[in-house]
């Protein structure tokens, strides 16, 4: 399969007698920091040739950091990176190639517009004098379509045409192709389907046996558990332990993974003797691929929690909610009449009065040179409304309430006419919950709103949400914080492949429950989400 | 090649499909409605008018591919034009010294535009802006009047027929389809610009030289302008700092490379598109001349047009699922 490769390159075992003892790839004390963010603290890490080396950790953990410096995207603020023994740097990701480290990105590094021949070979297409042999290029892709088992792929065709699962696979062949000695892959199998896992488990061992160093990032215990030999266990930036395959239990992984102190303090959760009305209800909500039958409900002064990994269809599920997704099949009942929000303008409408604070508050909840009083009236203009019928802003009135919700989320402002980007992240955070105060919701949809704001704002934040529900709203909360979950959440749904793998309430919300949910592997103390949530 | 290939390859090349079929139809129209039919002089002058915005609509396709923007490919084709003016005369040595000159001078003014965008990290169309009004001054201290003179022999030869039958502006064009644009668009560079207009992220994940590729865009732009600027001094036998053609030849370019299926997102479409795109609004021109109509319609059937052009490419709203991705 050498002639697959990129013509530069020697094979897989090119320099074998340089290397000696060296473990093919190290990295000693590297820190990563962005701003006054430790993203990675100290970490020390090798990788051998001709194994396979799983790393785990939670959300947050550094894994991702740590791939990216790895592949040169990243430069790390200290410490040395070590190819074969040798000190390397790297100014950007043609360098790691060229170095034989190629790496198959969770967001695929495709091309949409461009043809599967052209993607597979980016870089160093067949040609000469910087030339493109379009025929020879062909002939290499599907080559190499051949051998990810994708010879159904017509290498003419439009990556942006493909199904995700074959833009995985394009994916994979494209990194084949560059004749990498290390290969490392970020949850390079999520969108595939199982026979196609079989394939790429198959490669793997293949390419193990021809001697590559292979990183590999999964959420998935079970694929851990059957390919890989070393596992190294990351936890908040730092490299925990490193052990070979069964030398620890899951629960033992768990609790590595885990193994960190509550820091935040929560206002403490009423007692709730009988389940309250129900404020929403979803019933086998779907959306394409990325939601299967989601169904829960929330009832009146009630938090429930949404957790999982990242990516597990949060996200989508309260777009859909809030009317955003075109195509949801399913029910959605508020106060137990139907009625599905066919836009976020229908979902703040009276009938339903629901509120979504969004994830990227600078995209989607912030307009960022108006200033805080505009901002936070944005979305309840319409409350405050005079004369022809409503067309004119009551600016008194709205004033006035302006200021109320100000004080009351003690936002931190010396000019509500100032523009809103001059504001601290938990400040402008305030503003984007300031603003759907102001609409009165009766239920509220919180898309990981902690995200990047200093502890002080989120105790806040944590406060009014109990607040808030204590007078009667309805809290739909997702966050990647576990401890959030644990302190916050009256309730906590799990979701993880688009849907509802358990739901855990009381004693039952702790971290080992919900890592191990999370990474969908049964845990004893661990009931099944119960049928007919209340 | 496979019929399934055959099917793939039209499918991608819709837009360039589409752009032809309306060209040959409109130019049919035109020919059949012509007093004096499908002769060479008619078809000498209709290529001589629609070569020059073909080469400017070439020169916008490239900073478009890469998802930008060149708002002096106007300036450029006016400024070469008053260069050319000054220095494309004389004995054979000094003509084709000058038109060296007038080429390089082109490409220094796209390379100028690149290095901006690339180096100073500034937008495409501010940057463009800015440095068009820049040429268009230098045109200005060329030419503060029009005149200057071309040598006649070689306007003559380019602006009328090789071998009596096929006008010279169409070989130029075929020339610089051939020459300049079919190896750019097969070369690794070529592939990066499609790259980078496509997603720069995931580009410069997949260790494409984004920077070179930019760069590369512009600098080729400005001389693709170049050509059309020397092209203009055959055709008018000299040169003019004229803002009005500066400026029509910009915003239609624009719209050539639009209607000839070129994404204005950038990484989809092509120059062979352009330069249809750029045929069929010179035949708008020539239509209303030939059912009589007043030229005063020409920008409203333009628009027309472009409309229809742009409306075919916004198909795909009709697919998205999820509706905050209609405002990316």
């Amino acid at each position: 399969m050498n002639d697959l490769r990129a013509p530069t390159r020697q094979g897989v075992l090119g320099d074998e007698a340089s290397g000696a003892a060296a473990p093919y790839w190290q990295m000693h004390g590297i820190t990563k920091r962005y701003g006054g963010v430790v993203a990675l603290d100290g970490v020390d890490f090798a990788c051998e040739p001709g194994e396979i080396h799983a790393v785990l950790g939670e959300n947050g953990a550094g894994k991702s950091t740590l791939i990216k410096i790895a592949a040169g995207v990243v430069t790390p603020t200290e410490g040395r990176l070590l190819l074969q023994g040798r000190e390397v740097r790297f100014a950007g990701p043609q360098d790691a190639n060229a170095a034989g480290i190629v790496c198959i990105f969770q967001e695929l590094s495709l091309l949409p517009d461009l043809t599967v021949a052209d993607n597979i070979c980016m870089t160093a297409p067949p040609g000469r004098w910087g030339f493109i042999n379009h025929r020879a290029q062909r002939r290499r892709a599907e080559a190499l379509l051949a051998r990810v088992g994708c010879a159904d792929v017509n290498p003419l065709e439009l990556v942006k045409n493909l199904p995700l699962s074959r833009r995985q696979m394009v994916e994979i062949a494209k990194a084949l192709g560059r004749g990498p000695r290390m290969l490392i892959l970020d949850e390079a199998t999520s969108a595939l389907t199982a026979a196609d896992v079989d394939k790429v488990y198959g490669i793997l061992r293949d390419l193990r046996r021809d001697g590559l160093a292979i990183l590999y990032i999964s959420h998935r215990m079970h694929e851990i558990k059957e390919l890989a030999d070393t596992c190294s266990v990351f936890r908040n930036g730092r490299h925990i332990e490193t052990f070979a395959k069964g030398a620890r239990s899951d629960n033992e992984i768990v609790h590595l993974m885990i193994g960190r102190e509550y820091t935040q303090v929560y206002p403490a959760k009423p007692a709730r003797p009988a389940a309250p009305a129900p404020a929403l209800t979803v019933d086998k909500l779907s959306w394409g691929h990325r939601l299967n039958n989601v169904s829960l409900t929330v009832g009146k002064g009630e938090i429930v929690g949404l957790g999982g990994l990242d990516g597990q269809g949060q996200r989508e599920l309260l777009l859909a909610l809030f009317g955003v997704l075109r195509g949801v099949t399913g029910e959605i009942a508020i106060d137990g009449k139907p009625g599905k929000p066919g836009s976020p303008r229908a979902a703040k409408s009276e009938r339903i009065r629901m509120a979504l604070i969004p994830e990227d508050r600078k995209s989607e909840g912030l307009l960022l040179p108006m200033s805080v009083r505009d901002n936070i009236s944005m979305a309840s203009i319409t409350r405050f409304t005079q004369g022809l019928g409503g067309i004119f802003i009551d600016r008194e009135r709205q004033n006035a309430r302006i200021d109320e919700v100000v004080r009351q989320l003690a936002i931190k402002v010396g000019d509500t006419e100032s523009p809103v980007a001059n504001l601290s992240g938990g400040n402008q955070q305030k503003v984007v919950i300031a603003k759907w105060l102001m609409t009165e919701a009766r239920i509220i949809l919180l898309n990981d709103p902690t995200r990047g704001i200093d502890v002080g704002t989120k105790q806040e934040i944590y406060q009014l949400l109990r607040e808030l529900a204590d007078a009667g709203t309805a809290i739909l909360f997702y966050t990647t914080d576990y401890d959030e979950l644990i302190g916050c959440c009256d309730r906590v749904s799990i979701m993880y492949d688009g849907g509802i793998v358990r739901e855990l309430r009381g004693s039952d919300i702790n971290e080992e429950n919900i890592v191990s949910s999370a990474l969908n592997i049964a845990m004893e103390s661990v009931p099944p989400a119960a049928e007919t949530a209340t | 090649m496979t019929a399934a290939d055959l099917k793939l390859r039209i499918a991608q090349s819709q837009g360039l499909l589409i752009a032809i079929a309306v060209f040959a139809l409109m130019f049919t129209l035109y020919i059949s409605n012509h007093p004096a039919g499908l002769t060479v002089p008619v078809l000498t002058t209709a290529a001589n008018k629609a070569v020059l915005l073909a080469l400017v609509a070439m020169a916008q396709t490239l900073p478009v591919l890469t998802g930008g923007l060149d708002l002096s490919v106007g300036m450029v084709f006016v400024m070469t034009n008053c260069l050319a003016s000054t220095l494309v005369s004389g004995n054979p040595l000094e003509v084709a010294a000058g038109i060296v000159v007038v080429l390089l001078a082109g490409a220094l003014a796209g390379f100028v535009n690149g290095a901006i965008v690339v180096y100073g990290r500034l937008q495409p169309i501010i940057t463009t802006l800015a440095t068009g009004a820049v040429y268009y001054g230098i045109a200005l201290l060329l030419r503060p009047v029009p005149g200057g003179d071309v040598q006649e022999d070689l306007a003559d030869f380019m602006t009328y027929t090789v071998v009596e039958v096929v006008p010279t502006s169409l070989v130029l064009l075929l020339a610089v389809v051939l020459l300049i644009w079919l190896p750019f668009r097969n070369s690794v560079v070529g592939r990066g610009c499609y790259a980078v207009g496509s997603s720069e992220g995931a580009a410069y994940m997949s260790g494409v030289t984004v920077d070179r590729s930019r760069l590369a865009a512009y600098t080729l732009a400005g001389l693709l302008a170049g050509i059309a600027g020397l092209m203009l001094t055959f055709v008018t036998f000299s040169g003019e700092a004229s803002a009005p053609i500066g400026g029509t030849y910009t915003l239609n370019s624009i719209a050539a490379v639009v209607i000839g299926g070129t994404s204005l997102y950038g990484g989809a479409g092509g120059a062979i598109g352009s330069i249809f795109g750029a045929f069929i609004l010179r035949t708008i021109d020539d239509l209303l001349f030939v059912f009589d109509l007043p030229p005063l319609w020409q920008p409203l059937f333009q628009g027309v047009v472009l409309l229809g052009a742009v409306s075919l490419g916004a198909a795909r709203v009709f697919r998205i699922k999820n509706r905050l991705e209609l405002f990316n």
